[in-house]
């Protein structure tokens, strides 16, 4: 059971994730709930999707960008960033497009790879939801959020760099 | 100097605290080694062949005494008495162990020094002219860019993960002395054409296995967007850079394999996004960093005192170091002294700690208490005036610190090598020495004049190989440690990259290998001629001629 942590705190997680998806019979294999697809998966079975029941939601790898959607992304609740490993720094760049190019709302989702470690970053560029990896405490980690009490930059947490602040 | 301020001394605390968590959760088991390993690098800690290794960062290679003294007091407790300054502008520590490094940056942390991505896949320390603020040529000292740098760059939340380690430089000279094309970004200040001071940068230069000069992304960038400028190359860089060789995730492979033009293309179009963003620097912010360094108290002086005239006429040992240690200040009656971390028999950049406390107390004496490290691992006591330079040179030879070489043949830039470094193919410190006894009269020395080696252990190049005018590369061979020399290399404003001149000789062979090399330039030279510019003139092959001639 993966764990999730939601705006620092614990929370059950209304989605299902479909990590690997191929064709649209999987569809009927989970009726009616809320789905978090892969980004080439709405692009085949856009229409399948239309017809579905539940919501749907999009997760990105780390070698796709978030602006060749940039046009459709306001219409998801919620856009999962994927960590293939925690060292692949993809997904912070994505994140802050995600949050300072395109202004989305919606919630940004850390899965994958997500370590105790690296959520202050993660925080900083724009995720608000973490689907830790299924060793990790939740408890421990909701502690790494205060592990800084500020930064120097200019981030999605942060917008004004210290050097305005100071 | 930068001083820190409440904002600054938070920071520090609060990794010296992650850190020390992050230490207790390995060595209870609680984090696999896999995992620790990114943290510790981040924190500059390395295991090495016989122990850890920690890096510490001296930001853009200045050090105020109080620091220097620290770095002794570290040396003594938990080090085996000494330190080794890098060709990065940092220090580094061979024997602390694991437990003990969260106490140690808490020591350090009380002089505003820390061990902050000096390694890992992020952006490290950033690094400049050893004499900004005081070099005669000077268009703007580039330390409160640095600075600026360093502070945007110190736990950026998006660039923590590169694709690979990630290397700043800023020169605000004229006779560039960073090494600042061999970087992966590297700034130059120039005057834009209203006459004001901007950035001129460059991207994708870099040393390693596969050397590239830097190329032109900015022509001229003004000031206020120093950080957007960089934040857009980086996050070109972060995005595409290849991640899966990690021998070709720099990014002068990805400027390669994109072309320049495409790459600046990218760059400039997410710049455009970024560019008038809250990370644009404010004048008052640019005026902040620069009050830190502002010119000390210095004194109505005239050049060329009598007491300094005096001792050069008499003391022939004096005014040889004189002569190659000294070098011109922008001030009336001042000088810029570099004391040589190059004496025989001691690894190239060591120095013990009583050595650290003599030249802590020296700069406070003399120096208004701030000395600098250099890329050549040499250390600079940027304000001395000329009528104290006697008494100055007395102090140093006492502690065994007057090498005279400077920028001679046995200045040699030279990485800790197979005696330490795990990633080594071999040792490169013996080779140094091998060297320096080989050429030990001063005389010679002097007559051979400007001619730097830089020596590696491996193809990762710290000792910067490929721009010494004589390289030398450790290499294996069937499990044999081997040399490669290369002739021709260059890190100033011409720079440029050494050639093989052929196949690798075993070491003992090394110390004839370069007297031959010499022999050639002493007996092809003409007048006033340096190494670099006979070997330009003549190419390789009487070189190589004379270094494979068979012996009857």
């Amino acid at each position: 059971m993966q764990k999730l942590i939601k705006d620092k705190a614990i929370a059950k997680d209304p989605w299902t994730l479909l990590k690997i998806a191929t064709g649209p019979e999987i569809l009927t294999a989970v009726p009616g709930k809320n789905l978090i697809v892969p980004l080439q998966f709405w692009r085949d079975y856009g229409a399948d999707l239309e017809q579905y029941g539940g919501n749907i939601a999009l997760w990105l790898d780390s070698d796709e960008t978030v602006s060749e959607i940039g046009d459709v992304l306001s219409t998801f609740p919620l856009i999962a960033l994927n960590f293939p490993v925690y060292a692949d720094g993809r997904s912070y760049t994505n994140a802050r497009e995600l949050r300072e190019r395109f202004a989305y709302e919606g919630e940004v989702r850390a899965i994958g790879d997500v370590l105790r470690d690296q959520l202050y970053y993660m925080s900083r560029c724009g995720f608000n939801a973490f689907s830790l990896r299924h060793d990790q405490d939740p408890d421990a980690c909701i502690k790494a959020f205060d592990d800084f009490k500020t930064g120097y930059q200019s981030t999605v947490m942060e917008p004004t760099p210290l050097f305005r602040r100071r | 100097m930068y001083k820190y301020d409440g904002y600054d001394h938070q920071m520090l605390a609060d990794r010296v605290a992650q850190f020390r968590d992050q230490t207790e959760r390995f060595l209870a088991g609680e984090l696999p080694d896999a995992e620790f390993l990114s943290l510790r690098l981040q924190n500059g800690l390395y295991i090495q062949r016989l122990a850890p290794m920690l890096r510490i960062a001296v930001p853009y290679g200045m050090l105020s005494s109080p620091q220097l003294r620290k770095l002794a007091f570290i040396a003594r407790h938990f080090d085996k008495g000494y330190a080794h300054f890098t060709t990065r502008q940092n220090v580094q520590f061979n024997w602390p162990a694991l437990e003990d490094v969260p106490d140690l940056l808490e020591q350090l942390a009380d002089v505003e020094m820390h061990a902050i991505q000096t390694s890992g896949n992020c952006i490290r320390n950033t690094t400049t002219d050893q004499f900004a603020g005081v070099a005669p040529d000077e268009l703007e000292d580039s330390r409160a860019y640095c600075e600026i740098i360093r502070q945007w760059s110190t736990f950026h939340p998006e660039f923590a993960y590169l694709p690979r380690k990630f290397k700043i430089a800023v020169c605000g000279t004229v006779v560039d002395q960073a090494a600042t094309q061999v970087h992966d970004i590297g700034v130059y200040i120039v005057r834009g054409p209203d006459g004001d001071t901007g950035f001129r940068i460059l991207a994708g230069g870099g040393l390693g296995r596969t050397p590239v000069i830097g190329q032109e992304i900015f022509d001229f960038v003004e000031k206020q967007h120093l950080l957007t400028a960089l934040e857009a190359i980086l996050r070109v860089y972060n995005r595409e850079g290849r991640r899966d060789n990690k021998y070709k995730a720099r990014i002068k492979i990805l400027v390669r394999e994109t072309g320049v033009e495409q790459f600046r293309a990218k760059v400039h179009d997410e710049w455009q996004r970024i560019k008038d963003s809250a990370l644009t620097l404010t004048a008052e912010e640019i005026a902040r960093c620069q009050s830190f360094f502002r010119d000390p108290p210095y004194l109505k002086l005239t050049d060329s005192p009598e007491p300094l005239l005096e001792q050069l006429d008499e003391d022939v040992l004096f005014s040889n170091w004189h002569q190659q240690n000294v070098y011109p200040h922008k001030r009336p009656g001042y000088a810029i002294v570099t004391v040589c971390l190059k004496e025989t028999g001691v690894a190239p950049g060591d120095l013990t700690d009583s050595q650290l406390e003599h030249i802590a107390e020296l700069a406070e004496r003399y120096s208004f208490g701030e000395v600098r490290i250099s890329h050549q691992q040499n250390i600079i006591l940027a304000d001395v005036r000329q009528d104290q330079l006697p008494e100055l040179y007395a102090q140093l030879k006492s502690h065994a610190l007057s090498s005279s070489n400077l920028g001679l043949l046995t200045d040699i830039i030279c990485c800790p090598g197979g005696d330490f470094c795990a990633l080594a193919n071999a040792k490169s410190i013996p080779i140094a020495e091998s060297i320096q006894r080989r050429f030990d009269d001063i005389d010679e020395l002097k007559d051979i004049g400007v001619a730097n080696i830089n020596i590696s252990g491996c193809m990762n190049a710290c000792g910067h190989h490929h721009v010494g005018n004589i390289g030398i590369l450790g290499v294996d061979k069937k499990g044999e440690e081997f040399y490669q020399v290369s002739l021709g290399g260059s890190s100033k404003n011409l720079a440029s990259l050494g050639k093989i001149i052929g196949p690798a000789f075993p070491q003992e062979e090394i110390p004839d290998v370069i007297t031959k090399i010499v022999d050639v330039y002493k007996s092809r030279r003409q007048a006033n001629e340096k190494f670099l510019d006979t070997y330009k003139r003549i190419g390789m092959a009487p070189f190589k001629e004379t270094v494979y001639a068979k012996a009857d």
